[in-house]
């Protein structure tokens, strides 16, 4: 569990790095500059938040937050204040085992989400971690808007070693997801992963295509765990809280694969969404390669975002 | 939701700022702490918002505050007077080299921008324009990628050029350039790989293709949706390749779109065209007005500030209008229509709204030289106020100065006097045109 741990910490440390520099750097000053916390202290310790990507509002309730344990535990230092912060957005985003239940049952994965998120790749890395989990893996290519989507998903049905239900371009997306379950009973398929067109979540016919999708699995699939997950690219500003608001109305949403954790951007818009609407990342993707998807870990995502080095982070759990 | 509670909070504290006459710095810095937050709630980056608030600051102390706006209202109406300056650049379009030169276009950025739909249509738009692209699918490593430029090559009606994922883009690009000059295309648009900006190795084949086939342009193509990361990666984009432009996508979606304002002020280099939808027309030339208020999102305060410069224009024009009648129009006066006429979107769209010309207002739009109206205007600037306001105390020695003051001959002082005495003898003879009645509908005038 430790050596899994690191993998993903270092990983996501040396992908999170640049940028995050000068926001650790500001913030290691923020809390060695002040000797007092003060309305300046929490000044600035918004604006470093908002510019990790957190958003003003998910910002201003996590100062809430803040402000109310210092005041009840009496803190005076900045030091303390900061394990506090860094406790807080940990305890909110923490996953549980339970949050993974589909992975273990028969399941239908649903995954949606707008225009280049990394829908199509990141089920081709998640089939081939479910496969290396023992499981019967079907994919059902349910883009046939646009151009080459199925031969994508194909070339990772392929090399993740697992079966794909295809549907030619230009077919109606549901149709391609009813054959699929169809395939998914006769083959008895641990669990099936339906791709599907990426679309922004302000048009409206789109989205009621995406309620229809969604209603065919829950209604033809019944012995079967839906989950649905919604891809937020973790480059994405203040936009993915809306887009996750909009794919909620269309289907009730389990949870979110955050992506392109990689470059330097700090995801953490995955913070106000789940701030705002409660909904848990569970996995993030760190790379372009198969093997780039890993399940989400609050006390990692959170070190990287703040950089606290691994050990004091065990430590601190005493 | 964020956005509205943030707009409301803003009318809260632009009610508290009463009075009129000047801004003082207590209404600007409040002013522009809302104003802050609107603009990182619409993702502009952080240090971007600061720098960009510190220079509004120094120009809105001591402002004017316009009759019917409050001093917070006002502040809006300079910031989105400097935002639409920030996002604007003289380039609106790609000076492509005449005839069967062949003109070299590269598209880069992050994964899942949207690339190579956007090579497509940018194909399709200059194949419109009556130019001949050829498409490079140089995009060797996603899944699949080579056959979606095909695909919607195809569908545009477009020669796509591709040697299929084992060679190297590099080559690609070369082996289309010869292809491109041996039937004869013109334009060349090389579509990329997705890459991250901190991935040297995938940077550097960017500078190498570059380098191999002198690419002209290299655009970079920017999720409208992109958060506070776009300054580092416009600014790695930059530094490590160099880019000419820039195309924002995805606009057709609900984003506030900040990272525009944050990629401009970056890199410095216009942003030519706008992403606005999956279908393969859907690209649009970039207006810096529109994403302004976009990214300003203040449609309430926005409107009040168009009606009341309407009204403000109305007023100043019946003020002119008395003025003509009793003769004592003056250069101050000549000035403000010129404004006047440029907020109106230029010479253009005022003979269009002068009736009777008809079909002549292309021939007189022809005859007016922009460059001239420019000069005319410095000319005016140089003059001291008691100049402006009494033209005829204007003996040689002063119009020496003024000339010298505008960096034009003596003779444009000259002739631009003898135009104002013209018109104001024009004038005269024409009482009907400056009635307002049956004269200009919009009770503007032309300052010649
Ligand atoms: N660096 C990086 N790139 C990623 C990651 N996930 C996906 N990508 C890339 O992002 C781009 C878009 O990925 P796709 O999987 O095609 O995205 P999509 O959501 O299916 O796109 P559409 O179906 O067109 O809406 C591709 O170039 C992927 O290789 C990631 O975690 N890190
Ligand atoms: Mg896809």
């Amino acid at each position: 569990m430790a050596e899994k741990k690191k993998g993903l910490f270092s990983r996501l440390v040396s992908g999170l790095s640049k940028t995050r520099d000068n926001i650790v750097a500001g913030f290691d000053s923020l809390f060695l500059g002040y000797d007092v916390i003060d309305d300046d202290f929490y000044e600035e310790l918004e604006e470093i938040l908002v510019m990790a990507d957190i958003g003003i509002n998910a910002t201003t309730a996590i100062l809430d937050d803040l402000k109310e344990k210092v005041s009840e535990q009496h803190i005076r230092r900045p030091q303390e204040c900061r394990q506090l912060l860094i406790n807080s957005i940990k305890e909110q985003m923490a996953v549980g085992e339970a949050d993974y239940e589909f992975e273990n049952g028969r399941s239908v994965v649903l995954v949606i989400g707008v225009n280049g998120v990394g829908k199509t790749t990141s089920i081709g890395k998640l089939a081939s971690l479910l496969k290396d989990d023992g499981k019967r893996v079907i994919l059902a290519a349910a883009d046939t808007f646009r151009a080459a989507a199925v031969e994508q998903l194909s070339q990772w049905a392929d090399r993740a070693g697992v079966d794909i239900i295809c549907g030619q371009e230009g077919a109606d997306p549901a149709s391609v997801v009813y054959d699929a379950v169809a395939a998914a009973k006769a083959r008895k398929a641990d669990i099936l992963i339906c791709d599907t067109a990426g679309r922004l979540h302000n048009k409206k016919n789109l989205m009621s295509e995406l309620n229809k999708i969604y209603r065919i699995l829950e209604k033809e699939y019944q012995d079967a765990i839906l989950e649905t997950l919604v891809v937020v690219d973790g480059t994405t500003g203040q936009n993915a809280l809306v887009q996750a608001r909009e794919f909620s109305e269309a289907a009730k949403i389990n949870g979110i694969i955050l992506t392109k954790l990689d470059g330097t951007a700090k995801g953490g818009i995955a913070v106000a969404i789940q701030s705002e609407l409660g909904i848990p990342v569970k996995y993030i993707g760190v790379g372009e390669k198969i093997d780039d998807l890993q399940r989400f870990d609050a006390d990692s995502f959170v070190n990287a975002l703040f950089e606290v080095p691994e050990e004091s982070s065990d430590r601190e759990e005493i | 939701m964020a956005f509205e509670s943030l707009t409301e909070k803003l009318q809260n504290v632009f009610k508290k700022l009463r009075g009129k006459g000047r801004l003082t710095e207590e209404d600007v810095k409040t002013a522009l702490k809302e104003v802050k937050m609107a603009l990182l709630e619409a993702d502009v980056n952080f240090k971007v918002v600061k720098q960009f608030t510190k220079s509004v600051q120094e120009r809105a102390v001591g402002a004017d505050v316009m009759n019917g706006l409050n001093p917070g209202q006002m502040v809006v109406k300079i910031v989105n007077e400097e935002l639409v300056s920030l996002m604007g650049s003289d380039m609106k379009e790609l000076p492509l080299k005449p005839g069967s030169e062949i003109t070299v276009i590269m598209l880069a950025g992050l994964q899942g921008a949207g690339k190579t739909t956007t090579v497509a249509k940018l194909g399709g738009l200059l194949k419109k324009n009556g130019r001949k692209p050829l498409l490079v699918a140089a995009d060797v490593y996603r899944a699949a990628a080579i056959k979606q430029l095909q695909v919607n090559g195809e569908k545009q009606g477009l020669t796509v050029f591709s040697m299929g994922d084992k060679i190297s883009p590099v080559n690609i690009a070369k082996g289309a350039l010869e292809y491109a000059r041996e039937n004869q295309f013109n334009v060349v648009l090389i579509d990329t790989a997705g890459r991250l900006h901190v991935d040297e190795e995938m940077m550097q084949e960017l500078s190498d293709i570059k380098e191999a086939v002198n690419v002209d342009f290299t655009l970079l193509v920017v999720d409208a949706m992109t958060g506070q990361d776009a300054v580092n990666v416009a600014k790695a984009f930059t530094d490590k390749v160099g880019i000419d432009g820039v195309i924002v996508t995805k606009l057709d979606g609900d984003t506030r779109g900040g990272a525009a304002l944050s990629i401009k002020a970056v890199t410095g280099t216009p942003i030519l065209y706008a992403g606005m939808g999956e279908k393969l027309n859907d690209l649009e030339p970039f207006y810096p007005d529109r994403m302004a208020s976009r990214i300003l999102g203040m449609g309430d305060v926005m409107s009040l500030i168009e009606k009341v410069e309407a009204s403000v224009d109305k007023e100043q024009a019946q003020e002119m209008q008395k003025k003509f009648k009793k003769m004592d129009f003056d250069f101050n006066d000549y000035l403000t229509s010129m404004e006047q006429m440029n907020k109106m979107g230029g010479i253009g769209s005022i003979l269009n709204m002068l009736p009777g010309l008809g079909g002549k207002n292309k021939d007189i739009e022809g005859m007016i030289d922009e460059s001239q109206l420019q000069r005319t205007k410095s000319i005016i600037l140089s003059m001291t106020p008691a100049e402006r306001s009494n033209p005829s105390i204007l003996n040689l020695s002063r119009k020496n100065r003024i000339a010298k003051g505008a960096g034009v001959d003596i003779s444009e002082v000259n002739r631009l006097v003898k135009q104002f005495e013209q018109s104001k003898k024009m004038m005269k003879q024409m009482p009907g045109l400056m009635s307002g009645k049956s004269g200009m509908r919009g009770g503007f005038r032309l300052p010649f």
